[in-house]
This record gives C-alpha cells, sequence and structure tokens, in this order.
C-alpha cells in the first residue's frame, strides 16, 4: 500500500469522517523517518484506547506503532489478551484468532505475503503477551524461530496474565504470590531471551518502556533484521499496574526501577554475527544520509 | 491487484494453461490414470493453482502430504512445509488465508480433533481453506483403521463438508470445492472427507482432466472480508472492544455474525448444486426400502442392493454428498415413498442417521445402521442381513462366510 492509495476523491472530502480525514492529511504513512517524536504532531496509528489509566502496554504499543518503519505495508498479529482490546483501534491490517497461536498465523501470513508480492517489502509483526508467547503458545513459538521464518515476535512481558485476572504465568518472576500460584510461583522465570538466542532468532532484546528512544531503536533494529535475515525476538516489560498493586502514575517508575544494572529487565541484548554485519550496514548508509543531508543543508544555507 | 484480472488463457510458471474451470472440468478431454487416492489428491493439487500447502504427518494423509510436497519441489505450489502439530498447521493455514493465498491442508483423525479449534475460526474469519480428512479412528485404545465419527464433529464448525465415495470424487471435488467455497457469497472452508485407506490407499481407475490446464488463481479481493495484506487502506475498526463490553450491542453482533456463517452455507446449496449435480445422487426413488450413505458406506450399500436384487427384493439408494450444506430437501423427496430407510455407517454413534430422522416424516421409519466401527469392514452381506431381519425375512448367519 501506499499513501497514494488512501486519497479521498475531493468531491467526498468533507462527507469523510474526520478522523478519515486526519487520517488521510496526516497520517505516517509512507515517511521514511517516522519515530516516537511524530506521537501527538502527526497522526498516529493508534487511537484511544481501551486499557487501564496508566498502563504501560499502552505506550509500549504507541512507541511501536510509530517506530514501524514500513506501517502502509506491515501487518500484525496478535493473541487473546488486553492486546486484543487495543488492535480495534490500529490503522494497521491485523489478525486476531486463536490463544498462543499467533506464530504460526504469522507463518502462514509471510509466506503467502511473500508468494503473492515477490517484488515487495511486507512486514510482519507479532505482537502477544507472555501467556501466549511463553506458556501456550511456546511451541509455536519456537517452531516459526527454528524454521527462520522472517518475522518479528514481540512480548509483551508483565508477568502475569494481566487478561483474566492476574493469574500465574511463566515469565512470572519465581515466589510471586499470584491467583493460581497460591503459595508462591514455583520456578523461576522462563529465560526466553536465552531460549530466543538459541532457537537461532538474529536479534533478541529485553527492555522496558521507559525509553522511547531506545524502543524506537530495538524494534527498528528487529523489522529490517527480520526482513532480511530471519526471526527476531523482543521482550517488553509492560508490567500491569492493576494486578501487581500500582497506581496509575506508578508505571513508569516500576519499570525504571526494573531496568537496573542488577534488576531482572536491565537491557540485554544478543546480536547474531549477521546481523551484526547487516546492522552495521545500515548505521553507515544512516550516516551517509545525514551526512548528505547536513552537506545539502549547509549549502542550501 | 493483478488477481482481480482475467488471467484465463495464460499461462503459469508451469507452462500449465489457465482454463475456464467449467471447460476443465466438463468440456475436456480425460486420461483414465490406475492411481491410488493420494496420487489422486496430488493430481488434483497439480491443477488446483494452490499457492501455500502446509503438512504434517498422520496415518492415512501422510502420504497425499508427501506428494503434494513432491509438487512444491516441482514448482507448482508458491509454498510448502512441514508444521509442528495439527493445530499448529491449521493456523498456519489461517494465517496464509487471511494474506491472500488459496491453501491446502490435508488431516486425519485424532489430527481434526487436535486442530478442532482452528474451524470454527476459519468459518468465522470467511477463510476459504480447503482441507482434506481422511477419516480414522480418534478414540482409545489407538487405532489408525477407518472409522467416520470426526465428521460428526466438523459438522457444526460453520465449515462446508462434503463426503466423498470414490477416488473419482475426490478428483473432481477438490477442484470443484475450491471453485464453492470462493464464491463472495459464501467463501468458508471446506472439509473434503473420505473413509481412510478405503479412498486412500486403494487403486482405481480416475479419469483425469489435462495435466497442462489448471484453475485460475484465487482473487482475494473477491472476499466479503478485508484481505489482510495491507492493499486497502485499513480502518480503525470501532472505539471500544469488540467483545469485552457485556452489552446488548456486542451480543447482538456475535450473534448475527454466527447466523451469517449459517446464511454462507446454506447460500453455497446453488453453487453445489451446479458443480457437483445436485446435493444427492438417487436411485430408484419408489422403491420400499431405500438406503441412505455418504462415503464409501454408499458403495456397500449399492452392492446391497444388487444382492438383495437376486432375492427379489427391490431397493433404491440416496448418496449424501454434502453434509453442510445439508441436503434436507432432496433427502425428503427422495425418500417420500420409502416405509423403511436403512442408514449404514462407518462409526459407532450413526450421525448419518440422526441427521436424516430429524429431516424425514415419520422418522421411525429410519434405520440406524449396520454399523461398522474401530475400523473394521462392512460386508455387503450386513446390510442384506440388517434389512431382511428388518423384513422378517430369514437371514443367512454371516459367520458362516468368516466375515
Amino acid at each position: 500500500m501506499s499513501k497514494e492509495r488512501i486519497k479521498i476523491a475531493p468531491e467526498f472530502f468533507d462527507i469523510m469522517p474526520p478522523e478519515y480525514q486526519d487520517l488521510v492529511q496526516r497520517a505516517t504513512y509512507g515517511k521514511e523517518d517516522r519515530g516516537w517524536k511524530d506521537i501527538g504532531t502527526a497522526k498516529e496509528l493508534i487511537e484511544e484506547h481501551s486499557l487501564c489509566a496508566g498502563c504501560p502496554e499502552s505506550m509500549a504499543f504507541r512507541y511501536i506503532l510509530a517506530s514501524l518503519p514500513n506501517p502502509e505495508d506491515t501487518v500484525m498479529v496478535g493473541s487473546t489478551g488486553c492486546t486484543s482490546l487495543v488492535f480495534p483501534m490500529v490503522a494497521v491490517h491485523n489478525i486476531h484468532s486463536l490463544f498462543g497461536n499467533q506464530n504460526a498465523i504469522a507463518s502462514g501470513l509471510k509466506r503467502a505475503l511473500t508468494v503473492r508480492f515477490p517484488g515487495k517489502v511486507k512486514d510482519v509483526v507479532v505482537l502477544a503477551g507472555d501467556g501466549a508467547t511463553v506458556d501456550i503458545g511456546l511451541d509455536m513459538t519456537l517452531q516459526a524461530w527454528f524454521r527462520q521464518e522472517k518475522f518479528t515476535t514481540i512480548c509483551f512481558d508483565n508477568e502475569l496474565y494481566a487478561n483474566t485476572g492476574g493469574q500465574e504465568s511463566g515469565l512470572m518472576r519465581k515466589g510471586f504470590v499470584a491467583k493460581m500460584a497460591p503459595i508462591g510461583k514455583q520456578f523461576e522465570k522462563v529465560r526466553l531471551p536465552e531460549i530466543a538466542r538459541e532457537s537461532g532468532c538474529h536479534y533478541v532484546v529485553q527492555c522496558t518502556v521507559s525509553k522511547p528512544s531506545v524502543v524506537e531503536r530495538v524494534i527498528r533494529n528487529a523489522v529490517f533484521v527480520a526482513r532480511e535475515l530471519g526471526p527476531t525476538y523482543i521482550q517488553l516489560y509492560t508490567p500491569c499496574i492493576l494486578e501487581i498493586g500500582k497506581n496509575s502514575m506508578e508505571g513508569l517508575q516500576e519499570m525504571r526501577d526494573s531496568e537496573k544494572p542488577t534488576e531482572r529487565f536491565a537491557y540485554k541484548e544478543f546480536v547474531s554475527e549477521p546481523a551484526k554485519q547487516f546492522l552495521a550496514e545500515l548505521a553507515a548508509k544512516e550516516k551517509e544520509k545525514k551526512a548528505a543531508a547536513k552537506q545539502l543543508a549547509s549549502q542550501e544555507a | 491487484m493483478a488477481e482481480t484480472k482475467s488471467l484465463i488463457g495464460t499461462q503459469n510458471k508451469k507452462g500449465q494453461t489457465y482454463t475456464d474451470p467449467r471447460r476443465m472440468l466438463f468440456e475436456a478431454p480425460r486420461t483414465p490414470s490406475f492411481y491410488t487416492g493420494s496420487e489422486v489428491i496430488k493430481e488434483a493439487i497439480r491443477r488446483a493453482s494452490c499457492d501455500v500447502m502446509i503438512a504434517y504427518p498422520i496415518t492415512p494423509q501422510s502420504e497425499a502430504a508427501a506428494l503434494i510436497g513432491e509438487l512444491f519441489a516441482e514448482g507448482y505450489i508458491g509454498d510448502y512445509f512441514r508444521g509442528e502439530s495439527e493445530f499448529a498447521v491449521m493456523s498456519q493455514c489461517a494465517g496464509a488465508a487471511f494474506g491472500g493465498a488459496r491453501v491446502f491442508t490435508t488431516t486425519a483423525g485424532p489430527g481434526t480433533m487436535r486442530a478442532m479449534e482452528n474451524f470454527p475460526m476459519w468459518a468465522g474469519a470467511r477463510l476459504p481453506i480447503q482441507m482434506i480428512v481422511t477419516c480414522r479412528g480418534i478414540n482409545s485404545p489407538l487405532s489408525i483403521q477407518p472409522d467416520t465419527l470426526e465428521i460428526s464433529y466438523l459438522m457444526n464448525t460453520g465449515m462446508l463438508v462434503w463426503h466423498a465415495e470414490t477416488a473419482q470424487d475426490f478428483f473432481d471435488w477438490i477442484l470443484k470445492g475450491y471453485m464453492v467455497s470462493e464464491e463472495p457469497d459464501v467463501h468458508l472452508p471446506l472439509a473434503l472427507c473420505c473413509d481412510g485407506f478405503f479412498v486412500t490407499h486403494t487403486k482405481d481407475v480416475v479419469q483425469l482432466t489435462p495435466a497442462d490446464m489448471c484453475l485460475p488463481p484465487y482473487d482475494p479481493y473477491r472476499s466479503p472480508v478485508p484481505c489482510m495484506d495491507m492493499e486497502c487502506p485499513p480502518v480503525r475498526m470501532m472505539r471500544d472492544p469488540f467483545i469485552m463490553k457485556s452489552n446488548y450491542i456486542s451480543y447482538a453482533t456475535h450473534a448475527s455474525w454466527q447466523q451469517e456463517i449459517w446464511a454462507a452455507v446454506e447460500r453455497s446449496r446453488k453453487h453445489t448444486i451446479a458443480w457437483l449435480d445436485g446435493l444427492i445422487d438417487a436411485e430408484n426413488t419408489d422403491a420400499d426400502i431405500m438406503i441412505v450413505a455418504s462415503g464409501t458406506a454408499v458403495s456397500q450399500g449399492r452392492e446391497a442392493i444388487r444382492m438383495l436384487e437376486d432375492e427379489g427384493v427391490r431397493a433404491g439408494l440416496v448418496k449424501v454428498k454434502t453434509l453442510r450444506p445439508w441436503p434436507g430437501e432432496e433427502i425428503r423427496e427422495a425418500t417420500k415413498h420409502a416405509e423403511h430407510i436403512f442408514v449404514p455407517e462407518f462409526n459407532v454413534t450413526g450421525w448419518l442417521a440422526k441427521e436424516i430422522r430429524a429431516t424425514v416424516p415419520n422418522s421411525d421409519r429410519v434405520h440406524a445402521g449396520p454399523h461398522v466401527c474401530g475400523g473394521m469392514t462392512m460386508p455387503p452381506e450386513i446390510i442384506v442381513s440388517e434389512i431382511k431381519t428388518t423384513l422378517g425375512m430369514r437371514a443367512v448367519s454371516l459367520a458362516g462366510r468368516g466375515s
């Protein structure tokens, strides 16, 4: 798709819903350098969400959508949970099918898009919670990585089943008392970033969403690497403030506290050798582009 | 959107000509070939212009899935891979169909059951995936033998469900199935069932269409729901999530959607009648005794009728070709003169007999049986014996035949 295709016939412009007019006039489709700084200044891909006030997941959603390098040709796959409450309000094609099968859906989807559009880049991005990614859907998550499927998997890790009321999940930390973990969780938090690395992911990052610039960088890297090399995985801490007993305003601090070097969400990054080389080339090109733009600006001045 | 242009008369990368399906299936010359059912599935898919096939091994469908892998290696299919389980495979099929591909897969027995959550989702998402179901035993203790119990579970998923009797049915119905299920007013998945081993692993003479003709490709933009490829502008679907508001609108939305799925099943009727020449085949409909069956039980019923004729008993036959849509009116008409309706089945519960009992007036005419299950064959003598016993005629003991 391109922004050209969502133009409204001039005769009908004024009768179109204001939201649609706004989307056409100010969307960030087709804008190569779009990023989190466009949030609030340009039309975003997410409207009023229905998540809880102060939910870090809503921040993560905005940063991710603002960071997609190619939203006009990106399809997202979600799963049952709080993510499925937001997707109906996102202006990117998105699929919700069943709980936990998101990486299987994405496998078929990416392959179909590759068959149908051999000369075009179509990005597929999976976005699901920790229950869908690590518990019920773990076999499909891992097998997609083993098969080297070319899409990005993003896990909103809130360390529990938020949407169904705070039950124990595989990513919950050991000892945490939760519904269905009445004497505290009995085993360690599953080390999915390490498993992802060993399963063939070319680019793996674990972080919080306290810093939008970090989220933007890793999402763009993950999408670019997936497009060229193979599977990538991003695990984002998006605490469910409701279920861990925090107030609406405390989500950001919870993430800052959890990302300290000794804490469980300290920034973690694994990059395969081919991905390192690819990202270095990408950075060099970016540098060249910026230098050229700077030179042009100084000439014009 | 190249797919929207007519490609009929042009060639694909394998040199096959995209052919008007009616010409290909009703007018083109046919060549007799001696093939197993699994090989026939391969030959049908060779001509089906499939974009994606996803495979998983389970007896007795493995051979068909493997043979289609050969087609992929030869370049007849866009993509092919082995999934990790039937649940995953059906999800992968869904993903490919969401992305606008013509999709094919196969399964059997326990695999059908493992994947079951996907099927109402396929129907609800209006994904015209075709799935071959090579029926076998599903319950413990383990069995790999033919048994059609799994069909009863498929019938309420919202999918189209057809039941092939022979390998020839298979060849024709695979191709015709896509034509029906991809109609914009239908756009539903199709479970094309057969009795495992009896059809898949036996050889038969099958009349094949020319291998250099193939179906026109699927056009995903004729779908009644948006294709998930970002070629059409996306819209934010709603301000509130679709399921979490426990209010009347939410309930009504979901209820009306479910009703629409079943309305689409009914709308498939007219297309199916045109392609399959009716939802049933019937013969001797003026007889007092009618055998109504689907799948290979039809063949056994046909032989039983011949044997009964030798003894001066006249019986008729209804071959039920489609279970969804259900040919209720057709069965009522074909059995209106019958005093006795016998329903031989390869399963223990008698799901077909239950459907027929719910369909015809004076349902005490319907004799649910004979049943065989667990993989046992159904000698036509069993059907003859059931009929003669019901009529008060003397029946020869079958034990003496060693059957």
